[in-house]
């Protein structure tokens, strides 16, 4: 009789170790649900927040086409981003070549990867700053979409250099020697294999910078300028999306057209990063076949 | 029968660490020989000095004298000069990561022939040659990494074959193939010999005696017993030789 209570006491105490180890998980379990719950909640606020108040609520005639028109904003960011990327993408990949395929590991080389880092952690209100001084005032550029295309390149090129790199790293040995083995020089061999097959890597870093230039908005305000008309040339000052965005909040001009601001460049940063997947998808999948 | 390649008392250094000791062999014009011997015997290392793909590796050293159809690979012929005639197979097909038909014209525009129609021929020769032209002709544009790994290093046979070399490397061609893609490339490893001197490394026994003319066995960085595959196989004149093939040792 005392035998089995004990042995009860026993089982419910093993019970009792079993409740709270199985409490114990639920409570983790709970808490990551709620951190994602938490992550995608805010996304879908701000996103919901922003989509309803600037393009359901706001007067889009207004916006469009009259004296508050977008269209020209538009076009600025458009052209300090082609003249950006133009400057930035040949210096950065042939940086990234140079470092991946010739550099070795001098002091030299280790200084420049350094400072390709440092240039990366940079706040860009100082490159704006820079951009200001030296473009700007310095070469005479005034504000303008060329000072701000200039120095936004110099922003975005440790994102080139470093993506291109990384991408130039997964092609395999084994390739570049098939292509050495038949006789082709070091040189023919980056150009006719190593780029080739590191293509995706190299689209999707420049990709990635139109998108940091298109959300940049500190460099821009210091070197664009913020006129809010289309620039005639690359020697006339522009606003571009966020710079606009930035002037009608802070200056409470009109709230609807920051939303709806907003949401363009909301839907346009969605939209950067769906054909960055969507090409490297492609091209991954063209490379494997079928 | 004619010698291709003298390799005349070569030695092989990485770093302090010396690979290979005072190697003399030479390589018969259209035969196979098969390099044999126990993993990090240098076979590979040795392998990759006839076509001086180690010259991209730092920290290496190679002594002595390699003569190709009497001229010195070394000191008288530069490695894009060299690799034009000694065409190499590696051990994992490696494809590049292209069509079929550029994998195949890339050796020729590497070299500067650009005409559309002498490209067409030189692809359709090459894949003919290396038993593959009928399972691909219809798909030439068709990325090379959706062949099977036996098509696919046939592919690269191909792509070795097109720059027409004198003199094939293959280092270990059938090692990540199964029995079937393997007796394939077998069957075509034994066409080669009609216009090419072949040189493999294996290490499969029974491959070394079903498609080679010479069997050269390695030990240690040493050459062992160099002679026909025959007399390895059934009276190996050294006691080492005989012990490995018997599977003493490996």
């Amino acid at each position: 009789m005392t035998d089995k209570s004990l042995q009860l006491t026993g089982k419910s105490l093993q019970r009792n170790q079993i409740n709270i180890k199985s409490l114990k998980e639920k409570f983790i379990k709970g808490l990551i649900y709620f951190s994602v719950f938490l992550t995608f909640g805010i996304v879908l606020w701000i996103l919901v927040h922003i989509v309803f108040n600037g393009f359901v609520k706001a007067n889009k005639m207004n916006i469009l086409s009259g004296d508050e028109s977008i269209l020209p904003i538009l076009m600025n960011t458009f052209y300090i981003v082609v003249l950006a990327v133009f400057i930035s993408t040949p210096i950065g990949i042939w940086t990234a070549i140079y470092l991946n395929e010739y550099a070795g590991k001098s002091k030299l080389v280790h200084l420049i990867r350094f400072a390709i880092q440092s240039l990366a952690g940079i706040p860009s209100i100082i490159f704006g700053l820079f951009g200001m001084i030296v473009f700007v005032v310095g070469l005479n550029l005034n504000w303008s979409i060329l000072s701000g295309a200039l120095t936004l390149s110099i922003m975005i090129l440790p994102i080139i250099i470093k993506t291109t790199e990384e991408a130039l790293k997964t092609v395999p040995l084994s390739i570049r020697e098939g292509s050495l083995a038949l006789g082709a020089s070091k040189l023919r061999t980056i150009k006719g294999v190593v780029i080739p097959s590191a293509l995706p890597g190299i689209i999707i870093s420049i990709i990635l910078s139109i998108g940091r230039i298109v959300g940049e908005t500190a460099a821009v305000y210091l070197t664009a300028g913020m006129v809010p008309r289309l620039a005639g040339s690359p020697l006339e000052s522009g606003r571009t999306l966020s710079v606009h965005l930035y002037i009608l909040a802070k200056e409470g001009v009109s709230f609807e057209s920051a939303y709806f601001t907003a949401t363009i460049l909301v839907i346009f940063i969605l939209f950067v990063n769906m054909i960055s997947n969507k090409l490297a998808k492609k091209y991954n999948k063209k490379l494997k076949g079928n | 029968m004619n010698s291709k390649i003298i390799v005349d008392n070569l030695n092989f250094y990485y770093g302090n660490m010396k690979v290979l000791n005072s190697i003399d062999i030479s390589f018969y014009e259209n035969s196979i020989t098969a390099l044999i011997g126990p993993s990090g015997c240098g076979k590979t290392s040795f392998l990759r000095i006839l076509n001086r793909l180690n010259d991209t590796v730092s920290n290496v050293k190679v002594e002595g004298n390699i003569v190709l159809d009497g001229t010195d690979i070394y000191k008288d012929m530069d490695p894009i000069t060299l690799r034009k005639k000694v065409g190499m197979v590696f051990q994992k097909p490696n494809p590049f990561p292209m069509s079929i038909y550029d994998n195949v014209a890339y050796g020729p525009r590497v070299h500067g022939i650009k005409k559309k129609n002498e490209l067409n021929e030189i692809v359709e020769r090459s894949l003919k040659s290396a038993f593959l032209w009928d399972e691909v002709k219809d798909r030439l544009n068709k990325s090379a990494l959706s062949l099977s790994g036996g098509q696919q290093q046939r592919l690269c046979i191909a792509r070795a074959l097109a720059v027409e070399p004198k003199v094939i490397l293959m280092d270990e061609p059938t090692s990540a193939l199964d029995p079937i893609a393997t007796s394939k490339i077998e069957d075509l490893i034994t066409t080669l010999k009609e216009n090419y001197t072949v040189i493999i490394v294996t290490h499969s026994m029974q491959q070394a005696a079903r498609i080679s003319d010479y069997t050269a066995f390695f030990l240690l960085g040493k050459l062992v017993e160099h002679e026909k595959t025959k007399y390895i196989f059934e009276s190996p004149r050294d006691k080492r030789t005989k012990d490995y093939i018997t599977g003493m040792f490996g």
